[in-house]
């Protein structure tokens, strides 16, 4: 678990693969929110103002949908390039 | 911008960064970070009820993100996780309980902001000091650095109790232990959790490493991983009361997400001692905030 046990090498391509994961993720993550923002922001603030119940089961949908599915979603990508996931 | 359901208007990369913050702190420490994000959110706007509910959503999501990390890291013991969710959601309802009972009498806020301030001085500091002796161990006694605990003795007690039935953690290094002794660590952050109001992230990793003798890596996994449920739940009753704004949730987590992975793949470069040392401070910090909002220096409620 220590630093010590990776090469120069290993390190420069684990992080050089971590920092294009991180962007591919970070790009569809925020895609994601505009989306979200631009085509359910009117259906949640009615949901919101008329039924919570339904608005609180949305609202956890979509945080573990934003969560679970970009995620595997970035694996798969990653995987179609080539690349090797940095684990 | 403005978000339609809370009624205010934040600039989102405030939010975001927020998010990054403490997405960083919960991947690597296992904490959900409540204790930091919410004063930031309050400093910058959010409304005091959307302030907790809105926090506990993007908490659900950079845990999921960051215990997946965690998982295929195998930083993830699935099986104690669960068992450890049946402890807390009981501890939470007493110390809920205990809250309510506490609400009668008067003065509630005060009792348990100096509580939460005691608690955290002492985890900050028990951690700190048992860190520096595990590295001090490391040097001189060439201990393995997954071993090294300066404080072994009560987890070496917790193992000792024979009281069926006994479970096995090969995830955890964990051979057998009393199902009961899990449980009861389970119970006892849910019920501080729910008496002092908050996740109890940095209670629980704490307890999983020095009470049941689970390494810190493993720790911080299986803590994330309780905390989706604990946080999940927490969105759900906080959304049926009005108390979550999820457009605002969704920008804090693309922060968080990456924070999270962030923090989640940091923790292979460091040995468990030195994460216990570094997460030494974050009570510190917690308690410093809370007594700012006792003092009445910083707005908003304990």
């Amino acid at each position: 678990m220590s630093e010590s046990r990776y090469t120069r090498q290993e390190l420069k391509r684990f992080f050089l693969n971590f920092a294009i994961e991180l962007v591919i993720y970070g790009g569809m993550v925020t895609l994601y929110f505009l989306l979200a923002l631009r085509y359910l922001a009117d259906p949640l603030k009615d949901l919101y103002d008329n039924n919570l119940t339904a608005y609180a089961v949305v609202a956890l949908v979509l945080i573990v949908v934003q969560a679970v599915l970009l995620e595997a979603f970035t694996s798969a990508l990653i995987k179609r390039l080539g690349m090797k996931r940095s684990e | 911008m403005e978000f339609p359901i809370s009624e205010v208007t934040i600039n989102p990369l405030y939010l975001a960064g927020i998010g990054f913050l403490v997405g960083i702190l919960g991947g690597f420490f296992g904490v959900g970070g409540g204790f930091i994000a919410g004063p930031f959110m309050f400093l910058i706007g959010v409304p005091m009820n959307f302030v907790v509910g809105t926090d506990l959503a993007h908490m659900t999501g950079k845990s999921i993100v960051a215990s997946r990390r965690h998982r295929v890291l195998g930083h993830v013991d699935i099986k104690l996780g669960f068992i450890m969710v049946i402890g807390t959601v009981i501890g939470v309802e007493i110390g809920a309980q205990l809250v309510e009972l506490l609400t009668n009498t008067g003065n509630v806020d005060q009792v348990i902001g100096w509580a939460y301030v005691f608690i955290l001085l002492l985890i900050g500091s028990f951690t700190f000091i048992e860190s520096v002796k595990a590295v001090r161990l490391i040097r001189t006694e060439r201990i393995p650095a997954r071993d090294a605990v300066g404080f072994s003795g009560l987890a070496q007690r917790v193992h000792g109790i024979q009281i069926p039935p006994m479970i096995s953690f090969p995830s955890s290094g964990i051979v057998s232990i009393s199902l009961w002794s899990v449980l009861g660590v389970g119970l006892l952050s849910g019920l501080l959790a729910g008496f002092l109001g908050v996740g109890g992230g940095f209670v629980r990793m704490p307890l999983l490493v020095y009470v049941l003798g689970v390494p810190t890596h493993v720790a911080i996994g299986t803590d994330l991983f309780e905390i989706v449920f604990s946080a999940g739940y927490g969105t759900l009753t906080h959304a049926i009361k009005g108390n979550v704004d999820i457009l605002m949730a969704l920008v804090m987590n693309t922060g968080a997400a990456i924070g999270a992975q962030i923090g989640a793949v940091s923790t292979r470069f460091f040995v468990g001692p030195r994460i216990r040392m570094l997460f030494s401070f974050l009570p510190f910090i917690g308690a410093a905030l809370v007594v700012l909002r006792l003092l009445g220096i910083l707005g908003g409620q304990f």
